[in-house]
């Protein structure tokens, strides 16, 4: 006897819906098992980990402004995804974003006028646009793949930024240390909330959440997308044009991540340094599949992602925890989603191992 | 109802309260102070950030009782440290230890915030009314690991993985290669820049690429153990940095320029706790007891031992400074008159290779 993971014919709708739900609250049953095994009070550990660290407007505030790049990059990200475009190189576009909005502020350093962060957003979407241009080229010009392509390109962007603030763009006053100019009041996101350090770069993050969702599920440019990825033939036949979706999803794509760069440079950075993200345009990637690849779910996948971090954060300062708890509930979190996609998608069959099984005698499955 | 007894559990009760307010009364007076810690990678068992929670056990273990710590670990330079400084000030911590130079300007943000905490900054130049800062003259460990290279070299050339061209990192390769050209003028290093502090593959790679170039000793200004074990496998001798990696190339490693913060965090913290801090600005080394040479290898000969062990007492003494004139860079230029030494502000934006590196540095 074997087990076997056959096709399901029609996965349910329903169910993928609650999958995430499943995963968290499995994540959930987990991390009590962990903290329990790990010799903490579950209950104060849960306590510390999801609510102590959005305890008060400033908590809320921290949430809201890790969540922002999240939900920018993954919505820009999904619109390609749903139409298997796979940009992974959203990292390098926000550094882009990052390079061109910085340099606009450093070229206008002593300038006081209104339209410096204008300018610097403006800027910011059109170097990622750029970075992600390359690998649309590439792709549909000579068919190479976008996966590696955009990440290689992730490299090559962060050694762009190394050099400029090594070198041209580094601080005259700042002792050879690596990073520019600390940014004037012009070239920064005003504060949403007093106190805190919310700036209205989060705003944008929204409205781009309200637009992906009308751009994917309302326009007809997002529905040709999306039959380009479920059925490329059906795509062709219908005379949808393939390379127009390529170009569309990674731009798309590269602009938001510009975007996020913007936030983070105009925003809690409010200068160039050799790293601007720790990570967001591959932890986008993450929030986009749990979110569905839909703006909604994206939102709320973001806002979790964000908690895991500040809770991790927190779980070390309260509890004594190392810094990995952050990953292993981020890891958790995703295998668990991954697992109820496996049921969804299939179904474990109890196999009879009789004559087939001499035909394919390793245990050979789908 | 017994009323009696009533009254005597109440009278009980109330005996309790007031004792237990008094015991709490002193108690509440000496609590712990609360200090905290931010690290910018994940402590492991050895570099940079091993070394300064070496530091913070020490110092925990000497003032056992009157201080409570806390750290935070794998802190990103950037946005993400200032949430995690902020949240120690507000949480009560009235000392807060930030260890990476990236640090610097989120500290001084959340230090405007908290007038009443007392903020340590390592390795950065911004300081405040309740922001110190402090450093370790890690070139004074590093030139007597060049002295040891010149002597143990055969082909005359030693390889240096380092991570980043900034001043801190310059003045490292530099009194490297002055330490071993005092030795043997003959004598060249080789560097090659891994823009990354940890990163063990690109580290490796380094290592054996410098190898394969000729270099028979080698040393790294990044945060893994990789160079050292790159260097056990060929049968090359190597220098550890931070910690003494001498676990992970017990051939390789002849010694190991290590970073000792115990004590100084020990001090700050008294001072905090006394109420006497008025401000730090400490560049320690030799002297100071910050910096120290790992137990030397039985490799190296009895004789280039006492030369090493001379030569540290003399820096120790102030007698010998590795930045001492003529000191040209190695495009030719007079960096430094005969007979004089570097001052610290010359030090602090060094950027450039002396005489002996090959290559050359991004330029601005």
């Amino acid at each position: 006897m074997q087990l076997k993971l056959e096709t399901r014919a029609e996965p349910s709708r329903l169910m993928g819906w609650l999958a995430p739900l499943f995963a968290a609250v499995l994540t959930l049953i987990a991390g009590f098992i962990l903290f329990s095994a790990l010799g903490r009070n579950p209950v104060q550990a849960f306590y510390t980990f999801f609510v102590y660290p959005i305890r008060d407007l400033n908590g809320v505030a921290e949430l809201l402004l890790k969540a922002s790049p999240l939900m920018l990059i993954a919505v820009g990200l999904a619109c390609g995804y749903r139409a298997n475009v796979w940009n992974i190189g959203a990292e390098g576009q926000l550094t882009l974003g990052a390079i061109f909005a910085g340099g606009v502020a450093l070229y206008f350093y002593n300038s006081e006028s209104p339209l410096v962060l204008p300018l610097m957003i403006v800027a910011g979407a059109i170097g990622g646009m750029l970075w992600a241009a390359i690998p649309a080229f590439l792709r549909t010009r000579f068919n190479t793949s976008e996966i590696l392509t955009s990440l290689m390109l992730v490299y090559v962007a962060v050694l762009l930024l190394s050099y400029l603030v090594h070198g041209p763009w580094r601080d005259p006053q700042g002792f050879n240390f690596p990073q520019s100019r600390q940014f004037t009041e012009s070239a920064l996101y005003p504060m949403l909330i007093s106190g805190t350090r919310l700036n209205a770069s989060f705003l944008l993050s929204i409205a781009a959440i309200a637009v992906g969702y009308l751009f994917l599920n309302r326009s007809f440019l997002g529905f040709q997308m999306r039959v380009a990825g479920q059925a490329d033939a059906a795509a062709r036949y219908a005379g949808f044009d393939a390379r127009r979706m390529v170009w569309l999803g990674l731009l798309i794509g590269g602009a938001t991540a510009g975007l996020a760069g913007v936030g983070e440079v105009a925003g809690p950075i409010g200068q160039l340094l050799p790293s601007v993200s720790p990570g967001y345009g591959f932890a986008a990637i993450i929030v986009a599949f749990v979110g569905r690849l839909h703006p909604v779910g994206i939102l709320l996948a973001s806002l979790l992602m964000s908690l895991l971090y500040l809770g991790g954060e927190a779980a070390q300062m309260g509890l004594n925890l190392p810094s990995a708890i952050t990953g292993l509930f981020q890891g958790m979190l995703l295998f668990f989603l991954l697992g109820s996609d496996v049921f969804i998608n299939y179904q474990l069959k109890l196999v009879r191992a009789s004559a087939p099984a001499a035909v394919a005698p390793l245990g050979a499955t789908s | 109802m017994n009323t009696q007894r009533i009254t005597r559990w109440a009278f009980a009760l109330a005996v309790g309260t007031a004792l237990g307010s008094l015991a709490a009364g002193p108690a509440a007076a000496q609590a712990p102070l609360k200090v905290g810690f931010v690290y910018v990678s994940p402590i492991g068992d050895a570099g940079w950030t091993f070394q300064h929670d070496q530091g913070r056990k020490e110092m925990e273990k000497a003032l056992a009782g009157k201080v409570e710590t806390k750290y935070v670990e794998n802190v990103p330079e950037g946005p993400d440290a200032e949430r995690v400084i902020r949240e120690f000030a507000a949480n009560g911590y009235k000392l807060v230890f930030t260890t990476s130079f990236g640090y610097m300007n989120p500290t001084i943000k959340v230090a405007q915030q908290f007038p009443n905490t007392v903020f340590l900054h390592a390795t950065g130049y911004k300081t405040a009314k309740n922001v110190g800062i402090y450093n370790a003259r890690f070139y004074e460990g590093r030139y007597l690991c060049g002295v040891m290279a010149g002597k143990m070299t055969k082909s005359n050339v030693a390889g240096y993985v380092a991570a980043f061209p900034i001043p801190e990192v310059l003045q490292g390769i530099n009194a490297f290669t002055l330490g071993m050209r005092s030795v043997n003028p003959k004598a060249e290093v080789r560097v090659i820049w891994t823009n990354s502090w940890y990163d063990p593959g690109r580290e490796r790679e380094a290592a054996n690429t410098l190898i394969s170039q000729g270099a028979d000793v080698l040393t790294h200004h990044t945060d893994s153990t990789a160079v050292v074990q790159a260097a056990e496998e060929k049968g090359k001798y190597a220098f550890g940095y931070h910690s003494d990696m001498s676990k992970y190339g017990p051939k390789a490693e002849l010694s190991a320029t290590t970073h000792q913060w115990g004590a100084f965090y020990t001090k700050v913290t008294q001072e905090v706790l006394a109420g006497t801090w008025k401000g730090t600005n400490v560049w320690g080394g030799i002297k100071d007891g910050m910096i120290k040479l790992a137990p030397i290898n039985a490799a190296v000969p009895k004789d280039v031992v006492e030369l090493v062990a001379s030569k540290e007492k003399d820096i120790g003494a102030g007698k010998l400074h590795p930045f001492t004139g003529p000191l040209k860079d190695n495009a030719g230029k007079e960096r430094l008159a005969a007979g004089q030494t570097m001052g610290d502000d010359k030090l602090a934006v060094m950027d450039f290779y002396v005489e002996g590196v090959q290559g050359t540095l991004p330029k601005q």
